[in-house]
Formats: structure tokens, C-alpha cells, sequence
């Protein structure tokens, strides 16, 4: 079949005020931000973003810093679970390998525990990738034999196996209750994580996450519309046509795990430098369901929505713990009957049955619904 | 005797045997299928259409017969590989990917023709970006093609059910296939529906010059289609011809309307 001369590309088409959904050429209308609405509304969201280090005190920076590398982890596990329908509960796995490799790259080499003193995050980030997404792959044929809810208790064997692992291993980890120090944030001697002249500590490691959340947010919508995000749909919603189309199910399902796995390792690196310190305990069981949480509440198989559910899961303790200043029953005591700590796992359960039931598209849904109401106003459809 | 390029069959089936645990799906069919030819296997329900389909296809494996289609032995291929020698194939029960929007689900369908790696697709760049407006580019003849301009956009899970039919038989197309399998094109489709897409079937024939292998219960479209006719009852062949011959055959309007009782 010929191709027709439409698909040349123009550098700035024209585009008219009336008519958004008018194209003239397939580069512009399988742009990724292919309406000038949409591309003044992330323009805003990322001014907004870089507006909100100089406006918000420092505790709270912190905690959106912790939002925004979440975001990745959350994005990497809805490439292999929303895009790929693979689910995976051994998110915190690969978190934990991720963490673990990029502190013992950076580590003091004299310190407590293991370290080789390679500080450039242009060094440790990539490489807590690149261990977490072999350990993908080798994960991975686990895919290729099992289904739905057989491979996710094989993955839930993974943390268990991922926990006992690191909480035994104390000259990398530290061991549990104790812990070790975080990977140094540290780019050809400019230090994101001590105060500087413009800029404190908590503001440089939240633009950071900023940067590395927009760079990888943007990467995995690249492959999401690509022609392997479109292989990872077609094994989500029938792999038998899949593989009857061409697509070869091994290969596929190894590259989900992979760059899944890729994303979690580097999202471990970065979670915990905001603290500066983390144990091994914390890569339990709890970890991977905050994860499946944040894709589920945020909106499954949409990258946007991976971001708006890691940004509120992270927020919901901060906020849960003020509540306890409201209601009487309530205490931060985690001694007491009806503690904090009780109320959010009580919170985690019952947003996701909520949003199951209620809006299974999440919180990207609740938007696409409000911007549909708006669209077709003052019409009802 | 073994003929060479254009003159050999696109499809060569010779003597398979299929069998579940004792019930026999397939035994002893052969046939050929011509280079340009549309060839039609009828029979009742449980005849065993589908089983072939889906042995040419690889998603089952005869224990015995061999299956060549464009001289290549394909009996031991994984239906991936099947797929890039060039075999599409529609579904009885429609397999399309019920999120993606008719223009991706023909896209899916240029998956062999585009090659690039992770890396390209994550930047989106250069190689990548290019394939992805070609496919595209391709996506979009498929769609003037079978007339699904008003649909492009919409998931396929929300489209009229003969519509998905459409875009399912696109998809197939989209892969630029050297053989069409059709399973049921026209099942529970209306009248004007069926008429539709007889004609896409014949332009598919005589335009893009695709043999097709179809499986269809409508006796009327296949007659007025079909060059060649199979007829199958309980896993054998019991006919094959031209329309006219394999009608009245008496095997098949036994094997159709049942025996007469030895009285």
C-alpha cells in the first residue's frame, strides 16, 4: 500500500482557534501534547511545580520530594501491571535492590557499612537501575509461566524472600532497627543535600526530584505509545491474539519487568536521600500494596495518574496525623487501641475498595470526568 | 514432482491429525490453497474449521501431518513466528484489544513491520518516530480502505459489533499478510453488513491480492465468493471442489440435513 504525502512533517503547522481537533499531519497529531490546551496546562503544572520550592516551608518540601520519587517508582510498576497486566506484588523488591545498590555505590568506603565512594549520581542512579531491571529480567520467566494470580503471590514471595535477605545482611543494610545511611546526591562536586547560598538542602533535593520526574515521566509515555506500549496492551487485553498478531509474549513480558524493574530501582535510590537514612524493614509487604495503592487510586495504565496516586498516597500519613488533633479517639501513641498507624492502613483498604468500585479509572478518571462535564458544557453530553 | 515459487501452494496441509485426549478434532485433512485463490471450508458446528485455523496458525500441534505454507515448514513454529512469515487471521469470537482505539488496534497490527528498540522508544526520537508515522501513515490506508474514518479515534470495546468485525479483519490486513484467514467473517451480521463486507473480502482478493482461507457458515457467500470449497464433518473432509460440486455432493448434504435411516 502507498504511503500518502500527508505524513511530512511541518516544523510549525498552523493551527486553527476554532477547530482543535483539526490536523493536517500525522508528526502533529501523535505528538505527545498534541493540543495547545494540553500543552499550556503542563506548562502551568511545571511552573507551578518550581513555584511551589520558594513558597512551602521546608518539612513539607520534603515530603512532596518524597511524593515525586515515589512517582517514578509508581510509574515503573504501572508499566508491568497497568500497561502489561502483569501484577506484581514484589514492587518493594526491586525498591529495595535499587536503594541498596546506589547506597553502597556512594557509601563512606570507611564507614560502618559496605560503600565504594562513588558520590556522582550520574553514576549510582543509573546503576541502581540497571541491578534492579537484571533482577527484573531474571524475574521475569516467572511471567512467561504464570498468570493474574498466580504470579502475584510468586512475587509476594519475592519481598519475603528480599526481606529476610537484607534484615540478615548487616554490613550492606545495616540490619533492621538500625539501618544506614542513604546514597550522597552529588553532581561533579555541587552537593544537592547541604544548604547553600540560594538554595537549602530540602529545595535542591526537591528540584532534583522535579527534573528526574519529568525526565522519566515523559520517557515512559514515549514507550507507552510506542510500538512496545502498544505490544504490552495487546498481552493486558488478550495475549493469545497477541502472540497470533506477531508479538512475542517471553520477549514483551521480559521488557515490562525490565524497565518496570529499572524505574523501582531508581526511585529506591532516590526515596530515601530525602531522609538520608532507611533500615531494611522497611521493604515489606506494606510497601508494595502503598505501591499498588498509588496505581490504583491514581488511575491504572496511565502515567499521569501513576503521579497523582504516588503524590496522594504519600500525603495521606501527613495529613491522617493532623486528624489526630480533631478527634478525640484518636492518638499518635502506636501503643494505644486505636492508634494513627491503624486509621491509615483502615484508609489504605478502603480507598482501594472505594475507588474499585466507585471509579476503577482512578483519579485520572475523576479528571477525565470533570474535564468531559467542562468540555461539553453547558450540554450534558 | 515439487513445484517451485509462484507455481507451489501458498498452503500445503497434508494428512494432519489433531486429537484432544482421545476426541479426534482433525483426522487426515489435506488440501491446498492456490496463490491467488479464495478457498472456503463449510461443515457443521464441532467439524473441526476452527481446529484448522488453528493449527495453521501454531496455537495447536497436530501429533502427526505436515503443514508448509509458502514452502516453509511452520508445524514446529510458535504463532509469533508464524505471524512474520506472513499469516493473519480474524477470530470467530472477536480478539480485538477492547482499550485501544481502532487506529492502535490497527497499528498493533504493523507490529512485524516495525523495528526498534527500547532505548529509540523511551526517546521517541529519530528512528522510532519515524517508524511510528509510517505505521501510522499505514494505519490510515487501512482505514480509508475498509471505511472506518468515523470510528478511527474510539475504543474498539465501544464500536457496533459489525464495526469491530471491520476493524479485526483490518488489523489482520494491516500486517500486509500473504495469507488471509477469515473465521466467521459474517457471523450475526445483517444482511447489509454481510453484503459490506463480502465485497471487502473480494477487493481484498483482487486488489491487494491476498489469498484468503475463509470459515464461514453462510452458504449463500460462500457460493458466490469461494473458487474452491472444503466441506468437514467430524474432522474429515468429506468434499472438495468447486462451490457447485461440493453442494450437491451427498456426503455434505447428509452430513447437513443427516441420514437418511436404513429402512
Amino acid at each position: 500500500m502507498s504511503t500518502p504525502a500527508s505524513t511530512t512533517s511541518q516544523r510549525r503547522p498552523q493551527r486553527l482557534p476554532g477547530r482543535p481537533d483539526m490536523f493536517t499531519s500525522y508528526a502533529e497529531n501523535m505528538r505527545m501534547l498534541n493540543t495547545t490546551p494540553k500543552r499550556r496546562s503542563v506548562a502551568a503544572l511545571v511552573v507551578v511545580a518550581v513555584a511551589v520550592t520558594f513558597v512551602v516551608d521546608d518539612p513539607t518540601l520534603q515530603i512532596f520530594a518524597l511524593g515525586l520519587a515515589a512517582s517514578i517508582g509508581a510509574i515503573g510498576l504501572n508499566l508491568v501491571t497497568g500497561y502489561c497486566g502483569q501484577v506484581s506484588l514484589g514492587h518493594a523488591f526491586f525498591l529495595a535492590i535499587g536503594a541498596y545498590t546506589a547506597a553502597a555505590l556512594s557509601g563512606d568506603p570507611d564507614g560502618r557499612t559496605i560503600g565504594f565512594g562513588i558520590t556522582n549520581i550520574l553514576i549510582w542512579l543509573p546503576a541502581a537501575g540497571i541491578v534492579a531491571g537484571i533482577a527484573g529480567i531474571l524475574v521475569a520467566p516467572l511471567a512467561t509461566r504464570l498468570r493474574g494470580l498466580y504470579l502475584a503471590i510468586v512475587t509476594l514471595g519475592l519481598v519475603f524472600l528480599g526481606e529476610h535477605i537484607f534484615n540478615e545482611w548487616d554490613e550492606l543494610t545495616g540490619g533492621p532497627q538500625v539501618g544506614r545511611e542513604a546514597a550522597v546526591p552529588e553532581l561533579f562536586g555541587f552537593s544537592f543535600d547541604e544548604n547553600g547560598d540560594i538554595l537549602t538542602g530540602d529545595q535542591k533535593i526537591y528540584l532534583l526530584m522535579l527534573v528526574l520526574l519529568v525526565i522519566f515521566a515523559v520517557a515512559a509515555r514515549n514507550l507507552t505509545r510506542s510500538k512496545i506500549g502498544r505490544a504490552f496492551h495487546a498481552i493486558r487485553d488478550r495475549d493469545l491474539a497477541a502472540s497470533i498478531m506477531g508479538v512475542q509474549l517471553a520477549k514483551y513480558k521480559t521488557i515490562a519487568f525490565a524497565v518496570s524493574s529499572f524505574y523501582a530501582g531508581c526511585a529506591g535510590a532516590l526515596l530515601y536521600i530525602v531522609t538520608g537514612f532507611f533500615d531494611p524493614t522497611a521493604f515489606n509487604l506494606l510497601l508494595s500494596v502503598q505501591y499498588i495503592a498509588m496505581i490504583l487510586i491514581g488511575g491504572v495504565a496511565t502515567i499521569s495518574g501513576s503521579i497523582l496516586g504516588a503524590m496522594f498516597i504519600t500525603l495521606l500519613p501527613p495529613v491522617t496525623r493532623e486528624l489526630a488533633q480533631f478527634l478525640p479517639l484518636l492518638t499518635t501513641d502506636p501503643s494505644a487501641s486505636i492508634n494513627i498507624f491503624i486509621v491509615e492502613g483502615v484508609l489504605y483498604g478502603a480507598l482501594i475498595i472505594g475507588f474499585l468500585l466507585f471509579e476503577p479509572r482512578g483519579l485520572f478518571g475523576i479528571w477525565l470526568r470533570i474535564r468531559n462535564y467542562w468540555k461539553a458544557w453547558p450540554f450534558t453530553y | 514432482m515439487t513445484a517451485t515459487g509462484q507455481d507451489r501452494p501458498i498452503v500445503e496441509f497434508d494428512d494432519v491429525h489433531l486429537a484432544f485426549a482421545g476426541v479426534k478434532a482433525i483426522s487426515g485433512v489435506s488440501f491446498h490453497v492456490g496463490r491467488r485463490e479464495l478457498f472456503a471450508v463449510i461443515g457443521p458446528n464441532g467439524a473441526g474449521k476452527t481446529s484448522i485455523f488453528n493449527v495453521l496458525s501454531g496455537v495447536y500441534r497436530p501429533g502427526q501431518g505436515t503443514v508448509r505454507f509458502d514452502g516453509t515448514d511452520v508445524l514446529r513454529l510458535r504463532p509469533h513466528a508464524i505471524a512474520e512469515l506472513g499469516v493473519a487471521r480474524t477470530f470467530q469470537n472477536i480478539e480485538l484489544f477492547a482499550n485501544l482505539t481502532v487506529i492502535d488496534n490497527l497499528m498493533l497490527g504493523r507490529h512485524t513491520h516495525i523495528s526498534y528498540g527500547v532505548p529509540a522508544a523511551l526517546a521517541w526520537f529519530g528512528r522510532a518516530r519515524r517508524a511510528e508515522l509510517a505505521a501510522r501513515a499505514a494505519a490510515e490506508d487501512i482505514v480509508d480502505f475498509l471505511e472506518l474514518e468515523a470510528w478511527r479515534t474510539y475504543p474498539v470495546g465501544l464500536l457496533p459489533y459489525g464495526v469491530q468485525k471491520r476493524v479485526e479483519l483490518g488489523r489482520a490486513l494491516a500486517m500486509q499478510p500473504k495469507l488471509l484467514l477469515l473465521d466467521e467473517p459474517v457471523a450475526g451480521m445483517n444482511l447489509e453488513e454481510t453484503e459490506d463486507m463480502a465485497r471487502f473480502v473480494l477487493d481484498i482478493r483482487d486488489e491487494l491480492d491476498i489469498p484468503i482461507i475463509m470459515v464461514e457458515h453462510d452458504m449463500g457467500l460462500v457460493m458466490d465468493l469461494a473458487d474452491r470449497v472444503m466441506a468437514v464433518d467430524f474432522g474429515e473432509a468429506i468434499a472438495t471442489g468447486t462451490p457447485s460440486e461440493v453442494q450437491s455432493h451427498p456426503d455434505v448434504i447428509s452430513a447437513y440435513l443427516g441420514q437418511e435411516s436404513m429402512s
